[in-house]
């Protein structure tokens, strides 16, 4: 049985970056298979909030239950293993592995032993990868490397799957193709947080969005609702 | 300049003693610069660690009456300690400058040979060869080469085999190798970084630690014996780039190599003998060779 609570319910989050105080009591929640847009300028804490739910950067105050276990202070492979996977900004491929084995490191049965994205799966979602598993991270070109840490990241047969500005920098086209396979991988039922500037395409394949200025939530609404007021993009995100 | 060759026979046991220790050398610095290059440590203690296997091979093959059991116990406990220093010691020093992991290192040297001194005692002792590899291999009438060397040579070559097909062919090289280039991209696929660094920490002692106990029927067993081989290593580990395992056993050789033949060829360049009287700098000089031609080391990562 699958348990129907929230797979991340971070509460009250402040976090610091050094002397700066970048979160404010932010509050995260996310259901299985929903699929949250996370927006906001450049600054105002939304990497900060991934990383504090990661582990990465735990919070000063606040609390982050992962699937109803308090994971607040918890490592960050702990964290993963509970079913979040996570493709960083600027995508944080292993340059000294080839892409197969990139790939085949990351492999492990989801929670409940789910082993539903095989290596054969992962291929078959990203074929321009086949053609380069025996090339290093690092001969690949920047939609290639997003393709694998994608594919990476699925490896671990996650419930929730964290991207971070997962276009940033790539051709329209490859873009387009990037958000395609991502839409397919929502339609699966993996829940995701999408980061991204690109107001219309991540409310094309999400159900939520947060709008984060100055480490405060000021929208939190659903993308139908967004589309209906491009006064909230205009004024948050400036399109 | 005027040279004077060796003759075939004693060139052959030179070569051999030369792979020998060279490969031997290796034992010890691929865990130094597996460290150094996954972890960032340098672990000026390294060296110690092959004196502790000596004086446990010593100890134990008393105790056991077998120098195979007493290898094999021996290298339990160089885990178990490697492990336990890891875990008390080194992993707070991952995160900081080299001048905190040299003081404390340094530290533990001498905290390693005060206890040596306490629980072993300072006098120096032999031990002998298993009578099953006692035996020399005759060469000529009159040469002949110890069968226990050539079975150093063989263990260190397997060792060496063994290492590679793990850092390169498996599934636990592959975390490693992925550890050692984003530490915090590993731990967000769910590997347990510290856990990592704990066994590659232990496994890099233990194979020091062998070393010393495989070393000790030729060697002996003597104080400080660890502090030799660490300056030596630091040498394999900058000629072979830091971090590089195949760097490290191909400098192993060549120092093997640089210092035995150092030892035994006789040159002179203008009336003025410069081998052997100079072999004590031989090593040296292939250091400075190598780093003016290559400055990242023979197998090293070029500086972005």
């Amino acid at each position: 049985m699958r348990d129907v609570g929230p797979i991340v319910d971070a509460r009250g989050i402040h976090a610091h970056y050094g002397l700066s105080h970048v979160l404010h009591g932010v509050d995260l929640i996310v259901h299985p298979g929903e699929a949250i847009g996370l927006m906001g300028r450049n600054g105002m804490g939304k990497t900060t909030l991934l990383r504090s739910v990661l582990g990465l950067l735990p919070p000063r105050r606040g609390s982050v239950h992962v699937r109803g276990v308090d994971m607040t202070r918890a490592a960050p492979h702990r964290i993963a293993r509970a079913g979040i996977a996570y493709v960083p900004e600027g995508r944080g491929i292993f340059p000294n592995l080839t892409v197969r084995e990139n790939l085949i490191m990351a492999a492990r049965p989801g929670v409940g032993g789910r082993n539903e994205w095989t290596y054969d799966r992962v291929l078959a979602t990203f074929p321009r990868l086949m053609e380069r598993l025996g090339h290093g991270g690092q001969q690949l070109s920047g939609g290639e490397q997003q393709m694998l840490t994608i594919g990476r990241a699925l490896m671990t047969n996650p419930d929730l799957l964290i991207l971070d500005e997962a276009t940033e920098g790539l051709a329209p086209l490859i873009a387009q193709e990037i958000w395609r396979i991502i839409g397919q991988i929502c339609a699966t039922g993996v829940a995701a947080i999408l980061v991204d500037k690109n107001l219309a395409a991540v409310t094309r394949v999400t159900d939520r969005n947060i709008i984060l200025v100055k480490g405060r939530v000021v929208f939190e609404g659903t993308s139908a609702e967004l589309r209906a007021n491009p006064a909230i993009g205009l004024q948050h995100l400036g399109v | 300049m005027r040279w004077l060759a060796l003759p075939f026979d004693t060139f052959a046991i030179q070569l051999l003693n030369a792979v020998q220790y060279g490969l031997l050398l290796f034992l010890v610095a691929s865990g130094l610069t597996l460290v150094f290059g996954i972890m960032g440590v340098i672990n000026l203690a390294h060296g110690s660690f092959y004196m502790i296997g000596a004086y446990l091979a010593w100890s134990l093959a008393e105790h056991f009456g077998n120098l195979g059991i007493a290898i094999v116990v021996g290298v339990a406990l160089s885990l178990l300690i490697g492990a336990a220093l890891e875990w008390l010691f080194i992993r707070r020093l991952y995160d900081r400058d080299h001048l905190y992991q040299v003081l404390l290192t340094y530290g533990l040297i001498l905290i390693v040979e005060e206890l040596r001194s306490i629980v072993w005692g300072d006098d120096v002792h032999a031990v002998p060869v298993p009578d099953w590899l006692a035996a020399s291999i005759p060469l000529t009438d009159t040469l002949s080469y110890p069968v226990y060397r050539l079975w150093i040579s063989g263990v260190c070559i397997a060792l060496a085999i063994a290492m590679a097909f793990v850092i390169q062919r498996t599934r636990i090289g592959m975390t490693i190798r992925a550890g050692a280039s984003n530490r915090e991209m590993a731990q967000s696929l769910g590997i347990d970084i510290r856990f990592v660094q704990l066994v590659v920490f232990a496994v890099g002692i233990a194979l020091a630690a062998f070393a010393g106990m495989i070393a000790a029927p030729v060697s002996s067993v003597f104080p400080g014996m660890g502090n030799q081989v660490i300056i030596i290593c630091f040498v394999v580990v900058v000629i072979g780039g830091i971090g590089s395992v195949k760097g490290a056993l191909v400098a192993a050789l060549l120092i093997g190599l640089v210092d035995t033949f150092g030892k035994v060829l006789e040159l002179e360049v203008a009336g003025i003998p410069v081998l052997p009287e100079l072999a004590g700098m031989s090593v040296y000089v292939l250091m400075a060779i190598v780093l003016l031609w290559r400055p990242e080391g023979l197998f090293g990562k070029r500086a972005p």
